[in-house]
């Protein structure tokens, strides 16, 4: 077993033994805590399949994370109100199963991808940057000015939607089902890594000619990836918007982009654990800096600096070492 | 005819490289793509390979026109590069290397690990770790995992040590044995002799002889070849 498998075992293992803790010592509060750290590691997971593999620096994905957050309260909405959603042409209902609000987000975000994945994968670099942000500050000002579904006031889940056979107000319940898409989503990204479009992935961002020369299109390859990466933070935007039972657009912000992408180059690029360890660290620091100074982020600006600048492999860098081929 | 090039020209920004580069080669064939350095040999190549776009002449392959298509199509046509300087995908293993490339065909992993043993040897290896040679087998092992009717070697033996490229010609001629089409640009003149059917001869981005090894005299190669 390698080095950075034992830390990702205990990672993993890690995360999931916090609640368990916190319910013996009477803690509750830190369950919710555990269950953020697992969402936006899933965000951070999907991201680093299209930053970390692909090269495909997005500073959009707040976007996928909003769409599926406002996938969870529109179709809870419409549930709770038992309108439906569409009356015509066919009738649609809302929903406040999971499982049809994961597949409804998942298939939204993948869309939304596919269009905004087929216009900006045609540019590079900065420009790639520039045009993903342009795109989910598009729809972010879209959602301010909707007034449907709340408008800049947001959306209001009122009870959390169910998952069968469990009981989602349940805090510990309500982690264990985020922890478990976690490691599906990690599971599923690790086999894509290793498979042949994996390997197809990593070289079409170190060398995109010579992939062509293999007879494969860079383009495709890249935007297959940007979508799966879509879906992922997409699934995590709907689970974040059920553990607040709450939505805005404050979810589409282009903070939130940045977030994201701090989550996975503090644990460090293109490592399959690196969001899980990123996102950890952010939410430790934001809860205990952001006790004792509201200028918490000054000291996360720092160490985001600092792994810049001297860790290129972030957390699981300074841990595990450089990545080592199989 | 498998692969035709007639009146090819090419442009590095505005200033030209190719001035009509005429070359046709039939299936089986080994043909020799030679000249001095600087004359268009691996400007031709990435011609045809539509990895740089040429603005005059046409290329036909198999019939198709590859003037409109983009590289990866012309790949998946059957054309197989082996580049000069090999390129191999560095933070890749052997294995995936040759994997990412494969096409279905004859060529599978476990031929191209008799053609050359040594990268089988070091399947799990990353590429950047190989030796020139070890990169270079990789290189044509990547070509011919995806199965092209029309192999191109750009400079296969350059910077070997001379046993590692007595093996790779043993392969080139193992290969022609089984009848593959390729086109070859190499330094040493001698093996290339031995192994081409046809020669063409470019100057200055024109083709400016084309025949036989056989013909191809002392005053022809001091002419065009000689340094």
């Amino acid at each position: 077993m390698s080095r950075e498998t034992v830390i990702n075992w205990v990672l993993g293992l890690g995360l999931l033994a916090v609640p368990f803790i916190a319910l013996m010592q009477g803690e509750p509060f830190y369950i919710t805590l555990a269950t953020r750290v697992a969402i936006l590691a899933l965000a951070g997971v999907g991201l680093n399949l299209a930053l970390g593999l692909g090269g495909m620096v997005s500073f959009g994905h707040a976007a996928f994370f909003g769409i599926g957050g406002y996938a969870a309260g529109i179709l809870a909405t419409h549930a709770f109100n038992q309108e439906p959603l569409l009356a015509w042409p066919l009738t649609v209902s809302g929903s406040s199963d999971m499982l049809v609000i994961w597949l409804v987000a998942i298939a939204i975000c993948a869309l939304v991808a596919l269009v905004i994945g087929a216009i900006t994968l045609r540019t590079s670099g900065v420009y790639f940057i520039m045009i993903t942000l342009a795109f989910a500050q598009m729809i972010y000002y879209f959602a301010i000015s909707w007034p449907a579904y709340g408008g800049e006031d947001g959306l209001s889940i009122y009870v959390r939607n169910g998952f069968p056979g469990l009981n989602t107000l349940d805090p510990i319940q309500f982690f264990l089902i985020c922890y478990a898409v976690l490691m599906a989503c990690l599971f599923i990204s690790a086999r894509l890594r290793d498979s042949r479009f994996g390997a197809a992935l990593q070289v079409a961002r170190q060398n995109p000619d010579r992939l062509a020369a293999t007879g494969i299109a860079p383009f495709n390859i890249r935007l297959v990836a940007f979508v799966i990466s879509a879906a992922m933070t997409g699934l995590a935007g709907a689970l974040f918007a059920d553990l607040n039972r709450f939505v805005s657009p404050s979810m589409l912000s282009w903070h939130v982009s940045g977030e994201i992408m701090i989550f996975v180059i503090l644990g460090g690029v293109g490592r399959l654990f690196g969001p899980l360890a990123g996102a950890a660290l952010f939410i430790v620091m934001e809860f205990y800096l952001g006790g004792i100074t509201e200028h918490w982020q000054l000291f996360l600006g720092i160490i985001l600096l600092c792994v810049v600048l001297f860790v290129r492999g972030g957390i699981l860098g300074i841990m595990a070492g450089r990545r080592v081929h199989a | 005819m498998l692969l035709q090039i007639e009146g090819l020209q090419s442009f590095y920004g505005r200033s030209q490289a190719l001035f009509g580069v005429n070359l046709a080669m039939e299936e089986g064939e080994v043909v020799a793509l030679m000249g001095r350095n600087g004359m268009g040999k691996t400007t031709t190549i990435r011609s045809l390979c539509r990895i740089m776009p040429y603005r005059h002449g046409t290329v036909r392959f198999l019939s198709h026109d590859l003037g409109v298509m983009r590289p990866h199509r012309v790949a998946r046509l059957g054309i197989g590069l082996v580049p000069e300087g090999r390129r191999c995908f560095p933070n890749l293993s052997v294995h995936e290397n040759l994997v990412v490339a494969a096409r279905p065909g004859d060529w599978s992993l476990e031929r191209v690990g008799r053609l050359f043993p040594r990268l089988r040897e070091r399947h799990s290896q990353s590429a950047s770790t190989l030796s020139g040679g070890e990169q270079q087998m990789l290189a044509i092992g990547r070509a011919l995992m995806t199965n092209p009717k029309l192999l191109i070697l750009d400079e296969a033996t350059e910077g070997l040590a001379p046993v590692i490229r007595q093996e790779i010609w043993a392969a080139v001629r193992e290969l022609k044995g089984e009848g593959q089409s390729i086109l070859i640009v190499d330094k040493t003149l001698k093996e290339l002799m031995q192994l081409a059917d046809r020669c063409t001869i470019l100057e200055r981005g024109m083709s400016v002889w084309d025949g036989t090894p056989a013909d191809l005299g002392e005053d022809i190669q001091d002419r065009f070849l000689g340094v």
